[in-house]
């Protein structure tokens, strides 16, 4: 009995942990544009939704290469990413943040809105040539596709990690995010730094759509995936890289151990309600997260 | 605004510096070595015979209603310290940003070594060679002293990521020529012990003297000091102000000063512009200021009048 309990919380555990990683991916995505631009993109989720779209549109044809249907979404991802920038976010540069905030809840609704307009709104497949064999951990029982999330995941933060530390644009990037007049003055491009920015939140988009869209299907439902970076980033801090893995992964493991212990006695949903609960109790005793900068403004 | 006890004794330790660049810079070897471009080889402009470096043209900037700065021309010679000066709100700090590229003119024109350089975006105008430290202490605080010495390289770096992924070697070797140069500078300004440290964890005057070393990592052939000892002790005060001259004199290149310690500008200055509410009230080397009698009602006030001979 002692036995059986035990295996079952490390099932929650370990299947937390990969869901959590993959929560992590998109958050980066989150995290990467606010710390670099200072915007706050509310419609990540949606970026995530619109990959998926894309994916599993170019999947569905005939005789494509599932790769081919990655190449495509990030590809799309990215340009529109860079189209985001200049055309709505740029001209918004030294408005109030409320204005940005604003902008990007309306494009998420907007996005949300296009595929039910153009390609109807049922549920598409996206499966990844991966086969079904379950992997086993011990007593942890984890699907193949979340296995491919968090290889892919930990790729990601491990390759975006050691730009941002150790690469020359990264440590650009990170002096436009400190200061971007200063960053100005040294003779740095601060706009093309802001589209890098954006480019590589799509890219995180692109492959968090193909990874959740083949685990969940591809509807606009995938959007609220990106609902679940808001307490990501709040718990680990906006702007810190390791904070949204850590965010990530404490999310995914509380959501899991939620279901597995409350859902039998309230009747399911609180998955989508415990992280929320932590996020607000974060917001009240540590607010900037747990490795957010402690931004002080001087007046 | 007379001067007391301390700033005498930083008068008489730069005096012989002083004494020196007296007779260095009217000597025409001195003039001519300071008219190469030495401080940028890679990047060499049409060589302009005329010895005004930057020229700044009939410029204006209003905000608003206010007008920040008014039809101030000014010729910044090659290769000699020139300092601004003013009371607070005179315009000082506007001007530079408009050098700099952060504020565009209203009217006028700015010109480096005969290029218009008005519209340029501050990116550009560093990349052309005008570096700037700020009033306010603007170092990355998050990244180390030689990550933010490194940053100063960047306009020097070969740009683009697929470029930096098919050449790694080639990448490579490039970053060691850039460390070097920072390697150099941190020599210079002696924060040998201090490279791998943040720089938010650092005392007052030696981030000044890490912002000092950024610039100087452009490699300028002009640097732009806003108030470089703003809230420095004497001792501090002394050391910038040699760091400067060395600047100045050792690398050959031209600086534009903004400082509020009148010692310290007298004393370093081959010519000084003084600025009150957006005008140009006196131009000279630092002994025509000080007897200016437009300077001394404006700015130094009356008592400083009696004294001056």
């Amino acid at each position: 009995m002692m036995i059986d309990e035990l295996s079952f919380a490390f099932s929650l555990v370990v299947s937390g942990l990969s869901i959590g990683l993959m929560y992590s991916l998109i958050a980066l995505g989150f995290v990467l544009v606010y710390k670099a631009t200072d915007a706050i993109n509310f419609a990540q989720g949606e970026f995530v939704m619109l990959a998926g779209f894309v994916a599993a549109g170019v999947a569905a044809v005939e005789g494509m290469p599932i790769l081919a249907a990655i190449i495509a979404a990030v590809a799309v991802m990215v340009l529109f990413s860079f189209a985001l920038e200049r055309v709505v976010l740029r001209p918004l540069l030294g408005r109030p943040i409320v204005a940005v905030i604003m902008a990007t809840i309306g494009l998420g609704a907007i996005l949300r809105g296009l595929p039910p307009l153009t390609v109807g709104g049922q549920t598409q497949s996206l499966s990844l040539p991966i086969g079904d064999e379950p992997f086993v951990i011990g007593p942890a029982v984890l699907p193949p596709i979340q296995v491919v999330g968090v290889i892919v995941s930990l790729l990601f933060l491990g390759a975006f990690t050691w730009f941002f530390l150790k690469s020359r644009m990264g440590v650009a990037m990170r002096a436009v995010a400190d200061n971007q007049q200063v960053a100005m003055a040294m003779g740095i491009n601060v706009q093309r730094y802001f589209a890098l920015a954006w480019a590589m939140a799509g890219i995180v988009s692109a492959l968090g759509g193909v990874i959740w869209g083949s685990m969940l299907g591809v509807d606009t439902h995938l959007a609220l995936v990106g609902l679940k970076v808001f307490p990501v980033v709040i718990l680990g801090g906006l702007d810190s890289i390791v904070g949204a893995v850590i965010g990530g992964l404490i999310v995914g493991v509380v959501e899991s151990i939620a279901a597995g212990y409350l859902d039998p006695f309230v009747g399911g949903g609180t998955k989508d309600f415990a992280p929320y609960v932590l996020m607000i109790v974060m917001l009240m005793f540590k607010p900037y997260g747990l490795f957010g900068q402690r931004r002080i403004e001087r007046v | 605004m007379a001067p007391g006890c301390p700033q005498r004794s930083l008068l008489r330790r730069l005096h012989v510096t002083r004494a020196r660049r007296m007779t260095a810079v009217t000597s025409p070897a001195r003039v001519a070595a300071t008219a190469s471009p030495v401080s940028d080889p890679a990047q060499p402009l049409p060589h302009q015979e005329t010895k005004v470096q930057l020229s700044i043209d009939r410029v204006s900037k209003r905000f608003g209603g206010v007008t920040a700065v008014e039809d101030v021309s000014i010729d910044v010679p090659h290769g000699g310290i020139l300092s601004i000066i003013g009371p607070n709100g005179a315009g000082k700090t506007s001007l530079l940003n408009m050098i700099s590229g952060f504020y565009t003119p209203d009217n006028g024109r700015i010109t480096l070594e005969g290029r218009d350089i008005t519209r340029r975006r501050p990116h550009q105008v560093a990349a052309l060679g005008i570096a700037r430290t700020f009033q306010n202490i603007a170092l990355f605080s998050g990244l180390t002293v030689l990550d933010n010495l490194m940053l100063g390289r960047h306009v020097r770096m070969r740009s683009g990521v697929l470029r930096s992924v098919i050449y790694w070697g080639l990448a490579q070797r490039e970053e060691i020529a850039h460390r070097e140069v920072c390697e150099e500078l941190i020599d210079f300004l002696k924060l040998q012990d201090l490279r791998k440290q943040p720089t938010g964890a650092l005392a007052y005057g030696l981030r000044k003297r890490v912002e000092l070393g950024r610039a100087l990592a452009l490699e300028p052939r002009i640097i732009l000091l806003d108030e470089p000892m703003g809230g420095m002790n004497q001792d501090e005060k002394e050391d910038m102000a040699r760091y400067i001259l060395d600047v100045n004199q050792e690398r050959g290149i031209t600086v534009v000063l903004i400082e509020h310690d009148m010692g310290v500008v007298m004393d370093i200055s081959d010519r000084v512009i003084v600025l009150d509410r957006g005008r140009k009230i006196a131009e000279g080397s630092p002994a025509e200021v000080q007897r200016s009698p437009a300077v001394i009602a404006a700015y130094l006030g009356a008592k400083k009048g009696k004294q001056s001979p």
